[in-house]
């Protein structure tokens, strides 16, 4: 077999047998998993729709007797407050609230309850507010208009192209939602793919590996079956999380399963996100092998890694500024930037049209960054991969790689 | 046809030059001794010849060729820095190295189970690298380097850190490998492995040669015409005898240019001492080595 497939055969299957690869492949369909769980248990979706939640009152202003059927709550009238404390204390109700005489003066309404909260919940408030708003209406409005008081608007927007016909995508939390996934999983799979890089030829380097292979093939054979094999193993973490997402949507809650099911995953978006992995799994892989030549140990290496993986992270840190103006000058510039780009276009195709001639200046300056990566890693791995003990300063590498 | 061919090779780093117009060469059928201090230039020169680092100028053939990633697969290198996957197991380490010599995975494990018991480290085949004191692990290394039947065989300091067990498992080994036709590369700064082992050595100092050769005849151009004399009794002027050097346990008697060992022997017995050892003295190449460098290296 031919040296630079053993040598990807051996680093695939070598890393993917890892239990520290195997945690981190399961580590994010398993969190997303517990997340479903806690957003079921904290609010209560867990319970049947049908299961209806009981809010007594006691109406002393007079006049609030319809509408007492809120989306799956009910609201029960009681004559006295002491009558509805006695309910609340035999569980008959989840809470009563009072709407004095001067209500219609002052708007206040006592409510009482016996759990401890910082705050009533939004069901609640909105139950209560609807239920209030439609008897001060009945009788003086139609239902219809009723019912456009408490939900007064469903906006609906379209987005047009600059020809007046409807865009093929119309944009909003929607379309944000996944490529903001796919942003987040592209920024962890090219840290750890490229990490695994690092620690892989760091640790071979550590224990005084590299001169035996070296021995045997050549360092263009071992770079490329190396990088090749640790970014197949990075696509089959990135394939397991991928294909979790429906599973997962699956199991969640009607109202966010029915949401995100319904969302289409764009195919440029599928193309661009393969496309950017590639290239940004070269970009910082080829960095990796340059590290990990200059660093006598793992955790050196890993040290001076985390400079540049930072970056691969760096558009979620101003995902507020970026959510304002998608647009602006300053991430454009990043979405050219090598090490930003691969994250932050996913992030701006889901929020804005990223204009083609950005995507082309974009993928070319990763690709041209490749390169001189490639180039500089070998040249530095040449120069310090049988080098051992402390690292050498920047003055010295400049002046190394000037000498040969 | 010579398994290696050096020719005035040439390497430095930045200012200083570490290998300064080096050449020899090595036939098939013998224990080559690359020997020298620390820091001479044994392992850039081992490595040039094994095409990890360029020379500046000079030519090195290597089977008759200049090294190509086929001709790796005739080599066998046990480098002085050395190690293993630590987390992988001994056999499998032995495999996956081996087949980046061109053997398949069955015939690397029969030959692998072969050398493992050879060397009585079949127990631990199926143990972790980590789990294997420093001795063990250098003996899969020798096995790893070994394992494919290379025609050239290249040890860089193979006895550091070995104890004496080892050390003569690892000599007797090498011995055979000879015997068995192979060319034997051996670099030490441990001269007294070169003199048991080596057929012909170069000593190299500072990157360049300074001995090349048969060690006996190195010897024997460097005697110091001097007698080795472990004695009991009085023991006054002797006739031919310049000079008396003390050490502990004997005494070297150097000679006049004039009078031989024999003569002294016959002289020494006439005045009646009793002697326990008589031997013509033969400088330690190391000795040569200091003589020649003229630097006091341990």
């Amino acid at each position: 077999m031919n040296k630079t497939l053993l040598i990807f055969r051996h680093e695939f299957l070598h890393t993917i047998k890892r239990t520290g690869f195997i945690i981190l492949v399961l580590a994010l369909p398993v969190l997303a998993l517990l997340g479903i769980g806690i957003f079921h248990i904290v609010s209560g979706v867990t319970r049947p729709l049908t299961e209806v939640t009981k809010i007594g009152y006691v109406d002393k202003a007079g006049g609030f007797d319809q509408f007492t059927t809120q989306w799956n709550m009910t609201l029960v009238s009681f004559d006295t407050p002491e009558v509805a404390t006695q309910a609340l204390i035999k569980k008959d109700i989840g809470e009563y609230f009072i709407i004095p005489p001067d209500f219609i003066s002052t708007g206040i309404i006592s409510r009482y309850t016996m759990q401890r909260e910082l705050m009533p919940s939004d069901a609640t408030y909105a139950a209560v507010k609807n239920f209030i708003s439609s008897n001060l209406l009945a009788e003086k409005v139609p239902t219809a208009t009723i019912t456009r008081v408490v939900a007064p608007l469903n906006l609906v927007t379209t987005t047009l192209t600059s020809n007046g016909t409807v865009a093929p995508e119309q944009g909003g939390f929607r379309n944000f939602i996944i490529p903001a996934i796919f942003g987040a999983m592209l920024a962890l799979a090219l840290v750890f793919t490229s990490t695994y890089v690092l620690q892989s030829l760091a640790e071979e380097k550590e224990n005084r590996l590299m001169e035996i292979l070296l021995s045997s093939v050549s360092t263009r054979q071992l770079l490329t079956g190396k990088v090749l094999g640790l970014g197949a193993a990075g696509m089959v973490q990135v394939i397991v999380w991928v294909v979790s997402i429906p599973l997962l949507l699956n199991l969640a809650s009607s109202p966010i399963g029915g949401f995100l099911s319904t969302i289409q995953i764009p195919a440029n978006l599928l193309v661009l996100s393969v496309v950017y992995f590639i290239l940004g799994y070269s970009l910082f892989a080829v960095l990796s092998v340059g590290v990990a030549a200059m660093s006598s140990t793992v955790r050196e290496a890993q040290g001076l890694a985390s400079i540049y993986t930072l970056f691969a992270f760096a558009p979620f840190w101003s995902l507020s500024l970026l959510l304002l103006v998608p647009n602006s000058p300053i991430w454009i510039v990043f979405s050219i930037f090598p090490f930003t780009a691969p994250v932050l276009v996913m992030l701006r195709l889901g929020l804005t049209g990223i204009p083609v001639w950005q995507l082309v200046v974009s993928i070319a300056v990763l690709v041209l960054s490749i390169i001189g990566g490639l180039l500089l890693a070998v040249r530095l791995m040449r120069t310090y991969i049988l080098m051992y003990g402390k690292r050498p300063g920047i003055g010295e590498i400049i002046r190394n790689l000037r000498v040969r | 046809m010579p398994t290696v061919e050096v020719s005035h090779i040439v390497k430095s780093y930045a200012d200083k030059i570490v290998v300064d117009d080096l050449s020899f060469s090595v036939p098939q059928n013998e224990i080559f001794g690359l020997i020298g201090p620390n820091g001479a230039g044994k392992t850039t020169t081992i490595r040039m010849m094994m095409d990890i680092i360029k020379p500046d100028s000079g030519d090195i053939t290597i089977l008759g060729e200049k090294l190509t990633e086929a001709s790796k697969n005739r080599l066998g290198y046990l480098p002085e820095e050395r190690g293993l996957y630590r987390k992988l197991t001994v056999m499998d380490s032995i495999i996956y190295l081996a087949s980046l010599k061109g053997m398949d995975s069955r015939s690397a494990r029969e030959k692998a189970d072969k050398l493992l018991n050879q060397t009585g480290m079949l127990p631990h085949g199926r143990k972790k690298i980590d789990e294997l004191s420093k001795g063990m692990g250098q003996i899969i290394q020798f096995i790893v380097t070994i394992i494919h039947d290379p025609e050239l065989i290249i040890l860089d300091e193979p006895f550091l850190g070995l104890d004496p067990v080892n050390t003569e498992l690892l000599k007797k080994l090498i011995i055979d490998l000879r015997n068995q036709g192979k060319a034997v590369v051996l670099s030490t700064h441990q001269m007294n492995q070169v003199e048991e082992l080596c057929d012909r050595i170069l000593m190299i100092d500072n990157g360049r040669t300074v001995l090349y050769g048969d060690p006996a005849e190195i010897k024997s151009k460097y005697r110091r015409n001097s007698v080795i004399l472990d004695f009991e009794g009085e023991l006054g002027q002797v006739l031919g005898v310049t000079e008396k050097h003390a050490h502990k346990g004997y005494v070297e008697l150097v000679l006049d240019g004039n009078t031989t060992p024999k003569q002294v022997l016959e002289r020494l017995v006439s005045t009646g001492i009793i002697i326990n050892r008589f031997e013509v003295a033969t400088p330690s190449l190391n000795e040569i080595f200091l003589e020649v460098a003229g630097k006091n290296y341990e």
